[in-house]
Formats: C-alpha cells, sequence, structure tokens
C-alpha cells in the first residue's frame, strides 16, 4: 500500500503508524459531558466505502489525514492534520 | 588538566570498510543544529541566517559555509557551522550533533546496496543530488542526502550505529558477491 | 534421450550431477528435468497419497510430479533447477527407493483413500488417535522432507522503482518492453525462465524470417544495451498489490554451488506506475484412464524439451489433444527424425494435412501400461480398439490463459467460449494491461502485436509516445479447441500433485460440497504447491460437468498470491539473528561489559542488570551489595536511555499543561516537577520529570518503554489536539548520555567534575542547573529514583563514554561503583516508586494514589474521561505495598491476593502483585501490587497465591513507601 506524506511524497505503509479515523480532529470541551467523551473515546463509524484516518509518517513526524477507501483500497489523497484541524 | 575525551559514534565498527564496488566510511559533519521557527519568524529567522530561507521538503540549501538540510514539517537542520548567535526568540534551537552517526556510502555499486534497505525511489528523477529524504533503513530511522552522483550521507541515531554498520555491511556483501557469481 | 541436431544447447558444456546418488551428465543450460530425458530418466518421483510412479509433465514452475530434493531443500521443482557442477538432487516420497516404494502399496487401497477418507477414518478407537495415526499420518504426509538444518546461503530483499513492470519475455512482453523501452520509460522486464524469450524458445515456427529464438536474441541485445531497461530474468512476479506494489522471487544463486555472501533467492518489492502482464499460457492435460504414468507429458512441453533441450522422453511418441495446438508437436516430432506412432485428435471434425505419421480423429485414449514408465497405451476411435507402443504420449487439453496475477486484488476473470477457458478481466488492476496468451491470444502474430498494444495504452498514461514499429512477419495459424469432456474409467487423474481424480471430484458434488470452493478444500484438489495450475480448469469442468452447469456459472476459486512458492527465508531475509531488531547501545556499554557487567535487553537498548564482583557467585549478591553501596556510599548508573524531549516556544508552558494532568505553567525556572501523563480515555499513559530550563524551554523525560510512543503523542497533540500552540517538539534523547549519581556521598562525587555549587541552597531538591563538567557543556538534575540524595549529569553524548568512567572511578575511591538494572529496581520499590509494572495501561490516577495531581483548573488530555465515576471508585484496586508476615515468606509478581482464609478462586481475588524483590534494607522480601479499597486497608494480613509457581504467603499491606517516608534522605 502506497500513502503519500504532504511532505515526502508517495511512502509504502511500512513507513506510517495508523492511529485510526479522523474523530479527534473533533476533541469535545472538557465539560461536555459523559456521553460526549465516551462516543468520542470508544465509537467510531466503520464505512465500507471512503473514510477520513489519522496517520502519522514516523520518519519525518508528520500527523497526517489520508483518505482512502476501504472496500476498493483506493487511496484518495492526504493533507497535513494541522490543515485539516482547522 | 584532565579533559573529558570524545568518542565518534562509529568508533571501533570496523570502517572504513570497502566491498565490491562501495565504500562505507564515518564522516564528522560538524556541528549539527536543529532550527524550528516559532510562529510567524520565518522571514526574521532567514534574515538572522544571512538571508537563507529554509529548505522546501526534501532539499538541501546550500549556504556559504554549511548547509541547511530539510528535517521535517516546518524545522531544518543546521549542517557543518554552529547556528548564529540570537536565534532563540526566533526560533527552537536544538542540538542534535551527539545523537547522530554520519555515515558516507559511495561507489557505483552504492544506490544498489541501498535499494536493499531504503524504501524509496532512488532513480535520478525521484532522488537527484542535492535531494534528501526521511526514511527507514530496514529498521532505523535515517535522514538520506544525495551528496553526489554516487555518493550518499546516512544520518541514524548514536545507539545504531553499530545497527547501521551491519546492515550496511551485509548489503554490500551481498551486491558484491552477484558481481562474482557466473 | 538426446536428438541429434536439436535444442538451443548444442555445444554446451557438459555438466555432471548426481540423482539419487548415480552418476549423469547433462549440458550447461538443462534443467534437472531436461537433463534426466536426456540421459533416459522418466521415473522421478512418487505421487504423495497412493505412491504411484510418475515423471515430468512439464517444462516450466506449473510442475505437478517432478519434485526434488536438491542440496537439501525439499520440493524443488526440477523443471525448474538448473543443474550445476556436481550438483546432488534426490527424489522425495519413495522409501527404500524410488523403483521399489513400500508405500506404493496404497495404490492398491485406493478404494478407501478417496477424497475426504480421512474425515470418515481414523476415529476408532480412540486411544489410537494419538499413539498409532497421528505419528503414521506425519511420517507419511508431505512430499520433501525439510534437513533440520539452518539454512546455508543467505537470502535477501530488495526495492526496485520503475515506470512500467512487464511481467513475461514471451513474444508480447518481448514487443511491450521494446516499445515502451524506445520511447524513454524506466522498464523492469521480469521473467522466470534462466533464458527469456518464454515460447520463443520452444518454437520452430519462424519470425521476422529467422528461428524465434534468434529474433528474441536480437530484441534482448536492444534492451539490454539501454540504460533505462532492467533485465531481471529468473524472476517470477509473484504477487500484485495495493498502489502498483508487486512481489516478485528472483533465483540468484541456486543455479549454481552456494558461495558465500551470494543470496540464494531475493525478493523484491516492485512499485510500478504501470504494468504490462504477459505472463503466457499454461497448457492443461486430458483426463483418461491411468492418465499419470512416466512419459506422459504436455504437448507443448514436448516440444519445448525437443526445440529447447534437445531431448525427448523416448523414441516412440504419440500425440493426443483436442485442439489445433497438439499437431504441432507431432510435425516437429517428425521434422526431427522420430517415430510418431500417431497424432490422436478428440474432435471427429479435425484436420490435418500433408502428415508423416497415422492420424486418428474421433478417437480417445482410454488406458496406458507401464508401472514404472510408459509402454503403450489403448486408443478406441472409427476402426475400434487399438494399441500403440510407445514411449512418451503428448497430451494436450488446450491452454489456459495465466490469470493469476489479475485476480489478487480480488476480481474474478471470465470465462470465454472460445478458448474453453477463464481470462483476465478488464480493469481488474488498476494499471494493469494484460496481453499475449495471458489475455487469450493464441497465436504468435497476435501475440506480437497485442504487446505493441498494451504498450501503446500504458505509455500513454505514462505521458509518452510509442515510436514507430513494425511487427515481425510470425505465424498466425487457426487454433480451435474443444471443450473439456471425461470418458468412462477410473484413475483418472485432475490434480496430480494431491492425487485427485474425476471420481474425487464427483464425490464431492454427490456429497454436497458443490461450491467449487468446497470441492478445492473437500478433495484438496488445487491446494499442493503446484496450486493446481494445470488441474483447476479441468477440475471446474469436470464439477461443472456433475452440477450440470456450464463451467462458467461454476467459476474459479479464489486466486491469492504467491504465484509460486516463496521461502519464508526470502520474505523474512535480513531479519536473523542481529538483523531482527535494531540493537541499540549507550556510550558505556563497552565500560561495562569490560567490568563484566551481565547485559540485558530493555526494548531495543542493552543496559546492565548488575556489576559482579570477584566472589559474587550469584546475581543476588551482586545486586543486594549494590544497593547496600547507594544507599550507604555511592552508585552511578546510566540512564540515558530515558526518552528526553525538548519543548520550546511562546506556549510551551501552556502545551505541558495539556500534556500534562497536573501544572507546569506554575513551575519556576531552573526546577522539576513529577508529572503525570494521562490517556485520552483517563487511564495513566506515563510517568516522568519535566525541568524548566528557561521562560519558553522545558525538557521532559519519559520512561525508556514509552519514548517512543509519547513523541509520536506529543506530535500529535501539537499538530492535531492543539495546533492553536506555538510550540516545538524534538527528541534529544540520544544528544546527552545521562548518569544517575546517588548516595550519601553523591554531592562529593558530583563536585569533583562539575564546575558549579552542587550545595543544597544553590542546588535544592528537584532544581536544575546549567553546568560545566571537565569544561564540557552539562546539565544537572537533582532528582532521585533511588530515594537516596542523588543527581543525574548529563553531557553531549560524545563525551559520555569518558564521563562514565570518570564518575565510576571516582565513586569507587568513596567506596562505591556502578549499579545496574536489577539493584535500580530494588532501591525504588523500597521507596514505593512505580514504574510501568504499576502504570500498565489499565490503572487510574486514582488507583496509583495520584488523583489529586490530576488538576481540576485546566483541560488536559484524559481529564474528562478520568472523572468517570467508576474510575473513582473506592473499591478499585489501589497501590500498596507488601511485606511478608514471616521473613522468609516468598514473593512474586503477578501472584493474585485474596483474603487471609478466602479460598483462591476468580470471585475472591481482591488484586494482584505487580513488583517485588529481595530488600536489603529491610532484609526481608517486599512488593507492590494493587488491592481493593486498598489504601484503607493497611495493616491487613492478606493471602498471596502464585498457583502457576506454587507460591503461598500471607502478606502484610503497608503503604508503598517502605523507605524513608517523609523523604528527608532525598533532601539537604
Amino acid at each position: 500500500m502506497r500513502v503519500t506524506c504532504p511532505y515526502c511524497g508517495e511512502r509504502d505503509r511500512r513507513e506510517f503508524t495508523i492511529q485510526g479515523d479522523d474523530t479527534s480532529l473533533r476533541r469535545p470541551g472538557r465539560d461536555a459531558g459523559a456521553e460526549a467523551w465516551h462516543a468520542h473515546v470508544h465509537l467510531r463509524d466503520n464505512p465500507a466505502g471512503r473514510l477520513r484516518e489519522m496517520w502519522y509518517h514516523d520518519p519525518c513526524g508528520a500527523w497526517i489525514v489520508v483518505e482512502r477507501d476501504t472496500v476498493t483500497h483506493a487511496v484518495h489523497g492526504s493533507v497535513p492534520a494541522r490543515e485539516a484541524a482547522r | 588538566m584532565v579533559k573529558l575525551l570524545a568518542i565518534s559514534p562509529a568508533q571501533g565498527l570496523g570502517l572504513p570498510l570497502a566491498i565490491g564496488a562501495a565504500h562505507l566510511s564515518e564522516v564528522d559533519p560538524g556541528p549539527v543544529t536543529s532550527i524550528a521557527p516559532f510562529r510567524g519568524q520565518e522571514a526574521a529567522l532567514s534574515r538572522a541566517l544571512g538571508g537563507a530561507a529554509l529548505p522546501s521538503p526534501g532539499r538541501v540549501q546550500r549556504m556559504n559555509e554549511g548547509r541547511l538540510v530539510w528535517s521535517g514539517p516546518g524545522r531544518a537542520i543546521l549542517v557543518g557551522v554552529p547556528v548564529p548567535e540570537g536565534l532563540s526568540e526566533l526560533a527552537a534551537v536544538v542540538e542534535q550533533g551527539d545523537g547522530l552517526a554520519c555515515l558516507r556510502l559511495e561507489g557505483l555499486a552504492a544506490r544498489e546496496v541501498l535499494a536493499r534497505l531504503v524504501p524509496i525511489d532512488l532513480r535520478d528523477g525521484a532522488f537527484p543530488e542535492g535531494a534528501t529524504a526521511r526514511t527507514l533503513l530496514n529498521h532505523l530511522a535515517v535522514t538520506l542526502i544525495r551528496i553526489e552522483p554516487r555518493a550518499y550521507e546516512i544520518f541514524a541515531m548514536r545507539s545504531m550505529a553499530r545497527t547501521l554498520v551491519h546492515e550496511l555491511d551485509e548489503a554490500m556483501r551481498r551486491v558484491a558477491a552477484r558481481q562474482g557469481a557466473v | 534421450m538426446r536428438v541429434a541436431n536439436k535444442g538451443l544447447t548444442q555445444g554446451a558444456r557438459v555438466i555432471p550431477f548426481t540423482f539419487d546418488g548415480r552418476g549423469y551428465s547433462g549440458l550447461e543450460g538443462d534443467t534437472l528435468a531436461s537433463a534426466l530425458l536426456g540421459e533416459g530418466v522418466r521415473l522421478v518421483g512418487r505421487s504423495f497419497k497412493y505412491h504411484r510412479p510418475r515423471g515430468v509433465l512439464s517444462a516450466g514452475s506449473e510442475e505437478p510430479n517432478a519434485l526434488v530434493t536438491v542440496e537439501g531443500v525439499p520440493n524443488t521443482r526440477a523443471t525448474v533447477q538448473e543443474i550445476w557442477d556436481g550438483m546432488a538432487a534426490r527424489s522425495q516420497n519413495a522409501w527404500p527407493r524410488l523403483e521399489l516404494d513400500a508405500l506404493g502399496v496404497n495404490d492398491l487401497l485406493a478404494p478407501f483413500l478417496g477424497a475426504g477418507f480421512y474425515y470418515k477414518t481414523f476415529m476408532w478407537p480412540r486411544p489410537f488417535w494419538e499413539r498409532v495415526y497421528e505419528p503414521f499420518i506425519r511420517r507419511a504426509a508431505g512430499l520433501g522432507h525439510l534437513s533440520g538444518k539452518a539454512d546455508g546461503a543467505p537470502f535477501e530483499k530488495a526495492w526496485a522503482f520503475c515506470d512500467l513492470l512487464v511481467i513475461g519475455a514471451g513474444p508480447a512482453g518481448l514487443m511491450a518492453a521494446l516499445a515502451a523501452g524506445r520511447a524513454g520509460a524506466d522498464v523492469i522486464l521480469a521473467d522466470e525462465g534462466s533464458r527469456m524469450g518464454g515460447r520463443l524458445l520452444a518454437e520452430t515456427d519462424p519470425v521476422d524470417g529467422r528461428a524465434p529464438h534468434l529474433w528474441a536474441e536480437s530484441v534482448l541485445a536492444e534492451l539490454a544495451a539501454m540504460p533505462n531497461v532492467r533485465l531481471m530474468p529468473r524472476t517470477a512476479v509473484t504477487g500484485v498489490y495495493d498502489g502498483g506494489t508487486y512481489g516478485a522471487l528472483e533465483r540468484v544463486g541456486l543455479h549454481g554451488r552456494a558461495r558465500a555472501d551470494l543470496p540464494q533467492e531475493c525478493f523484491w518489492r516492485i512499485v510500478a506506475r504501470r504494468a504490462v502482464l504477459a505472463a503466457g499460457a499454461i497448457e492443461r492435460p486430458l483426463a483418461f484412464p491411468d492418465n499419470d504414468r512416466p512419459g506422459i507429458m504436455l504437448a507443448g512441453a514436448v516440444r519445448a524439451y525437443l526445440n529447447r533441450w534437445g531431448v525427448v522422453a523416448g523414441p516412440r511418441v504419440a500425440v493426443y489433444g483436442n485442439n489445433d495446438d497438439a499437431h504441432r508437436t507431432a510435425r516437429d516430432l517428425a521434422q526431427a527424425g522420430l517415430k510418431v506412432a500417431a497424432l490422436i485428435d478428440m474432435r471427429g471434425e479435425a484436420r490435418v494435412e500433408g502428415a508423416a505419421y497415422p492420424v486418428l480423429t474421433g478417437a480417445r485414449v482410454t488406458g496406458t501400461s507401464g508401472r514404472l514408465g510408459l509402454r503403450s497405451i489403448r486408443v478406441d476411435g472409427l476402426g475400434g480398439p487399438r494399441e500403440l507402443e510407445v514411449d512418451c504420449l503428448a497430451v494436450s487439453g488446450g491452454w489456459t490463459p495465466s490469470v493469476h496475477l489479475t485476480c489478487h486484488l480480488g476480481a474474478k476473470p471470465v470465462w470465454d467460449d472460445r478458448l474453453q477457458a477463464f481470462r483476465p478481466r478488464d480493469g481488474a488492476v488498476p494499471g494493469m494491461v494484460v496481453a499475449g496468451s495471458a489475455a487469450g491470444r493464441l497465436t504468435t502474430a497476435a501475440c506480437l502485436a497485442d504487446g505493441l498494444r498494451a504498450a501503446a495504452e500504458v505509455l500513454g498514461d505514462l505521458g509518452r509516445t510509442v515510436p514507430p514499429m513494425e511487427l515481425p512477419a510470425a505465424e498466425d495459424a487457426p487454433h480451435a479447441v474443444a471443450p473439456f469432456t471425461v470418458g468412462e474409467g477410473s484413475r483418472q487423474f485432475v490434480d496430480f500433485q494431491n492425487d485427485v481424480t474425476v471420481k474425487d471430484i464427483r464425490l464431492s458434488a454427490q456429497e454436497g460440497f458443490q461450491s467449487v470452493e468446497h470441492m478445492k478444500r473437500y478433495t484438496t484438489l488445487g491446494m499442493a504447491t503446484d496450486q493446481g495450475k494445470t488441474a483447476n480448469l479441468p477440475a471446474m469442468a469436470v464439477l461443472a460437468e456433475a452440477l450440470g452447469s456450464p463451467v462458467a456459472a461454476t467459476g474459479t476459486t479464489t486466486f491469492r498470491p504467491p504465484f509460486v512458492p516463496v521461502p519464508i527465508a526470502a520474505l523474512g531475509a535480513g531479519g536473523q539473528g542481529a538483523g531482527f531488531a535494531p540493537q541499540r547501545f549507550t556510550t558505556s556499554h563497552e565500560a561495562s561489559v569490560q567490568r563484566g557487567a551481565a547485559m540485558t535487553e530493555a526494548g531495543l537498548w542493552y543496559r546492565p542488570s548488575y556489576f559482579p564482583r570477584p566472589g559474587e557467585a550469584t546475581w543476588r549478591q551482586a545486586c543486594d551489595r549494590e544497593v547496600d553501596m547507594v544507599r550507604h556510599a555511592v552508585g552511578v548508573c546510566d540512564v540515558s536511555t530515558l526518552g528526553k524531549i525538548d519543548i520550546q516556544g511562546p506556549d510551551a508552558a501552556a502545551f505541558l499543561d495539556f500534556v500534562y494532568a497536573n501544572t507546569f505553567s506554575t513551575l519556576p525556572r531552573g526546577k522539576v516537577r513529577y508529572g503525570l501523563m494521562l490517556r485520552e480515555d483517563g487511564f495513566v499513559m506515563d510517568d516522568g520529570t519535566t525541568a524548566r530550563l528557561g521562560d519558553r524551554h522545558y525538557l521532559m523525560t519519559t520512561t525508556t518503554a514509552a519514548a517512543a510512543q509519547v513523541m509520536r503523542h506529543l506530535d500529535f497533540v501539537a499538530q492535531v489536539l492543539r495546533p492553536d500552540l506555538d510550540v516545538q517538539v524534538l527528541s534529544v534523547t540520544e544528544q546527552w548520555a545521562q548518569f544517575s549519581v546517588a548516595g550519601p556521598w553523591s554531592r562529593e562525587l558530583l563536585q569533583s567534575v562539575v564546575d558549579a555549587d552542587l550545595s543544597d541552597a544553590a542546588l535544592p531538591y528537584m532544581g536544575c542547573a546549567e553546568v560545566e563538567v571537565m569544561g564540557v557543556r552539562g546539565r544537572v538534575f537533582r532528582i532521585s529514583f533511588s530515594g537516596e540524595r542523588a543527581f543525574e549529569v548529563a553531557v553531549p553524548a560524545r563525551h559520555g563514554a569518558a564521563l562514565w568512567r570518570l564518575l565510576v572511578a571516582q565513586a569507587e575511591s568513596l567506596g562505591g561503583g556502578p549499579y545496574g538494572l536489577e539493584a535500580l529496581n530494588v532501591l525504588r520499590i523500597e521507596k514505593g516508586f512505580i514504574t510501568h509494572a504499576e502504570i500498565h495501561g489499565r490503572t487510574t490516577a486514582f488507583d496509583i494514589g495520584m488523583e489529586r495531581m490530576v488538576s481540576k483548573a485546566k483541560d488536559c488530555v484524559g481529564w474528562a474521561a478520568s472523572r468517570r465515576p467508576g474510575l473513582l471508585e473506592e473499591d478499585r484496586e489501589q497501590l500498596v505495598g507488601l511485606r511478608p508476615v514471616a521473613r522468609s515468606g516468598q514473593l512474586t509478581a503477578g501472584a493474585h491476593l485474596y483474603g487471609r482464609d478466602a479460598a483462591a478462586t476468580r470471585v475472591n481475588g481482591q488484586g494482584y502483585v505487580t513488583s517485588v524483590c529481595w530488600s536489603p534494607s529491610f532484609d526481608t522480601s517486599l512488593g507492590l501490587g494493587f488491592l481493593k479499597g486498598g489504601r484503607a486497608r493497611h495493616g491487613e494480613v492478606v493471602r498471596l497465591v502464585d498457583a502457576m509457581r506454587s507460591v503461598e504467603t500471607l502478606c502484610e499491606v503497608t503503604d508503598p513507601v517502605f523507605l524513608d517516608p517523609e523523604g528527608g534522605r532525598m533532601r539537604g
């Protein structure tokens, strides 16, 4: 599997650590309540299709958001997490 | 007066090594300092560095003395000369030189040797002279720089110098053995 | 036997080799199969289940029968293995010898050994399974045997990148590579064979007016001269993976004697923007009774052996097929001067012009004779039954396109009536185009044209144009093939390697295993090392007929990589021994080893466990002495392995307040504070200390084990959770060599090497300073993990080795010395300091007694989840100390805790033990653990039970801090 680090270019999957879907970009406020935090920490959608995920490019230290299709395995691009977070 | 002696990272590891058409040696890169500008300070930093801008990803910026090597998003390492004074307000300045082992791999077989260990495209179009990449050399995280058409510099963590030499030694022998085969 | 004036190996060097201990010779360029055929050897093995005598069937990697052991490597295909001087090969699966195999009796038991027989047998009597049946089955199973020795020569792995990967160097592949090469693309041309050219090396029909192999040679010469083309012979592309990544196995050193450093094979990962699959087609045999005797071979293979290697299995050959291609075998044999007993074509409507041998149309082979080698065949046709005396029967059921690689990403092939076979589905692999007979083109001319067409298509994608190119003239004769049909009779083999017959397939359908996937697993058809390459399609035809449905509906099973067997040693190349993982050494490593330290692995690091002195026989003696040494004199320990992270910027303080549960923005400059880091689910992730070196400059330490994980986490916080913060984070673990100097004499020792005031007034407990160490810029931190007065001194790593030796020498002058991890662990347990044994991922700040460290005045990672009521319940397992009631009582880590008089059952579990040690300071064992509501149970006696190690000990529950609870020894 090849994934593009926005800084380093297309690289092999082995250079990355995958965290999971991009829920982390929508962190609730401290006092948002137990249900909101439970959902944030434990609940995830598992779509058959396009998914946005948090990946870490270990050699350069960049956290990126990768969009890929869980059915076709096609990778549809990536952006630095900083940009996605805004 | 007693002084603390300095030991280089690859001391005692059997370098330089010449096997087939590849040659491996340790180099002392001089001072190596990470420079990561704080928000909005890129221009001021460039002025403080005598007009040199931080290199874009994958590039090496040659200066009068020394070079700036891209080392990650929003940062670079200054190699070969000490950092000028007065940068601490503009950027996170962190010494890195002691933590790095720096080896030079060169020769006609250098690229074939690296192909055994490094998962990136090393062809001329993708990795020309003056290019740098943060990647893996088998299990090690390394900075790879193509300094000449047939010469590369490899920076890895000091503590892994022995593993780095071992991996390159093995790869050099595998490649050289093919040359001798019928 | 060798045929005069035939073969591309004419005049080559003679190569001696042995087979089953007998000496033979072949020519350079021979495979073991062609050499044995040249020497008149037809019997090469015994089949898997029935131990039937078997011979060479094919001329390629699809070979199911001729599996031999070469130089100790089992299941080597004789049709692929090239012979070399003195090579020793042995047959498999026969005892005492190939011609007389004791288990040949299995063939007589065939009625009882059909498909799935083991589901219905070996069940009674039950005790027989383990003692009788299983050992017997283990010995009888498999074909080859492992030598039990470690691999001699090495394997390697490598990466390659290109614009275009051409898979197969036959006519289609050569044209594609030539066009792409001339267009300036970076091309890799890979072919399984030792010599490139594919079927062009096996046929006689001219290409471009010359012998086909000469045309191939001229193309290869041009390709070899192109700097943008890489030729990879002996390289089988084994798999297609996502993103244009391909796996390939190159035979590097298997065609010669093993040499040091020369890899046996190389496993390549090839990244290609585009690919052309020109892998050709595989011929399928026909089913008829006793169709597996040595000497019965595929017709295309007979041509290859004749034309490329100049050998035949015997002087009298018959040809049997259901298609036009088989005729070429009869023609080539006759032209070479060999006796063709008959060309038998199943199709009544077949026509053959100008044949110099008998042609029987509408006839079928109904039986064969010759147990150790074919002697005769029985043919049934228009003129009635007859017997023909032959040494070799060339069989062709048609050609099956090699679709495998196109299905590795999950696509299914499509049925083609004209081919009577499946062919690749368009678009099955993104970026891959199929050409030649792999795409179902049946003539040489069509293959050449198809290769050029495929190149044009991919070059367009690559932004290049095809140069003007002429197609060479080549044969273009029509090829028709009849559907696969089966006649009457038994012992009609379909899968030769797993001994599966037509009857087995029909039995499978009858017993309800009707899906092709079920039939495969029930009969084991297609599950041997050849993956059914010659068997799959005939099997589907038999199954379809048994079910009364068309083959297209039956479908194929799933194709998975690898296309050919790949040794695990190739996939794991570079990972043996020291290559398994990086080794990390501290700057004091050499000095520690010289002192005789016992080294242990802490993750990837090597650290000293203890430093035995002369007279100390056990690790405990050394450890006890080192603990005493630190408590009463001074000890030096290398702590460089702990993660060190430099944190700077206008928002550095705010960053730390968010990352840590406690507050760091209030930490004064020149001070150090213990910090607790939570995960977002509220559990403890890591602990450590962070020092404030400047207004906007902090230095964090983490545990050795979690250093990389914490670094990734800090990057995550900075880039994902709090990109609003202006902060820079960088690992400096390797930049600094750092040593702990601990004990009552620590200040005196350190003052001897540090040029700065280290008095209590100048550097109080939990302070830090930048200092000069022997003229070198360094840092000192007054922190203690031992509970004694202690400092950590850091210098740039180049000076680490020298500083360590100096510190140890000075320590010894004070009655102290170096100490290792064992003593480090005892010291911290005596002080109740926790490590990842206690913060193991399921404990919270509340559990370890630090819930007040979680500041309520701010947000931090894990804050909200840590407030969940369940994480704050009083009866949660809380950190306690444990002390055996009887001084001699034994404690073990991992033991569970129960009420003093309660039964040691799961429901009575009260907690567990995490760390234990023998404490020289208290002359007893001590432990740390977690006990339900433990903080309120100090003084209670509980029972420790370790069922695995048969330990039971009564323990008093205590405060985890055994030594110096006020902490006076660390201060002052």
